[in-house]
């Protein structure tokens, strides 16, 4: 199996959507904000709810805000 | 460092600062005394009963503290909601600390074997749940730092 890194686009799409805050996010989506920022340092993997609930939150198809890269 | 970091720094200090202070106490008040007691088991019992208490009062009294004076010095509420993320550190250090309590418990029983007293089982059985306690608090402060 190969390894896979899950990149997202969660600053820009903060920074667009009239310069969000993390806290911001954490509160829309039920999370603490050190775990938002894990997500945009990508220290951290969500889980597929958290994903669909960020994707949510600004209005966009999961993957318009996470991409999937496998790792040769 | 943020909320999460310092509660696990504090719990892990408080851990260690309980348990030397009760081990001092327990030896100067019982064992300093008479030695034979190693080999009682009522002792040992009323030692295990006792600590448990201890610790868990103990440790509420010392978050109690350590919130207020992180509100004082921060002007920061403690962070007390728990996440998707904070449950999967907390169950991989779990996981982690029963691992090495499972050895010191197999440890303790192989001190039996090989016909060592029994205070030396107590002892290893004491050692590895302080053990798999600390190493608990140090892999969450890992994954909250490091990720995964």
């Amino acid at each position: 199996m190969h390894k896979c890194n899950i990149n997202n686009n969660i600053r820009k799409l903060r920074f667009h959507a009239n310069e969000m805050t993390q806290q911001e996010l954490a509160d829309k989506t039920g999370v603490t904000r050190q775990t938002i920022v894990a997500i945009e340092n990508g220290k951290y993997f969500p889980t597929l709810e958290l994903a669909f609930r960020i994707s949510k939150v600004f209005n966009l198809p999961l993957e318009e805000v996470f991409s999937f890269e496998e790792i040769q | 460092m943020d909320n999460k970091e310092k509660q696990i720094v504090v719990t892990a200090i408080s851990l260690v600062v309980i348990f030397v202070c009760y081990s001092l106490y327990v030896y100067d008040k019982y064992i300093a005394e008479n030695f034979a007691i190693l080999n009682d088991f009522k002792f040992w019992g009323k030692a295990f009963l006792i600590l448990i208490p201890v610790t868990i009062v103990s440790q509420i009294i010392i978050h109690i503290v350590f919130a207020i004076i992180n509100k004082i010095v921060t002007n920061e509420d403690m962070e007390t909601k728990t996440d998707e993320r904070d449950k999967l550190i907390e169950l991989r250090a779990i996981r982690i600390s029963h691992w090495i309590f499972t050895i010191g418990f197999l440890l303790s029983m192989v001190t039996q074997v090989i016909g060592m007293a029994p205070y030396v089982m107590f002892l290893t059985l004491v050692s590895s749940g302080f053990i798999s306690g600390i190493v608990s608090e140090m892999v969450k402060l890992h994954f909250y730092r490091k990720g995964f």
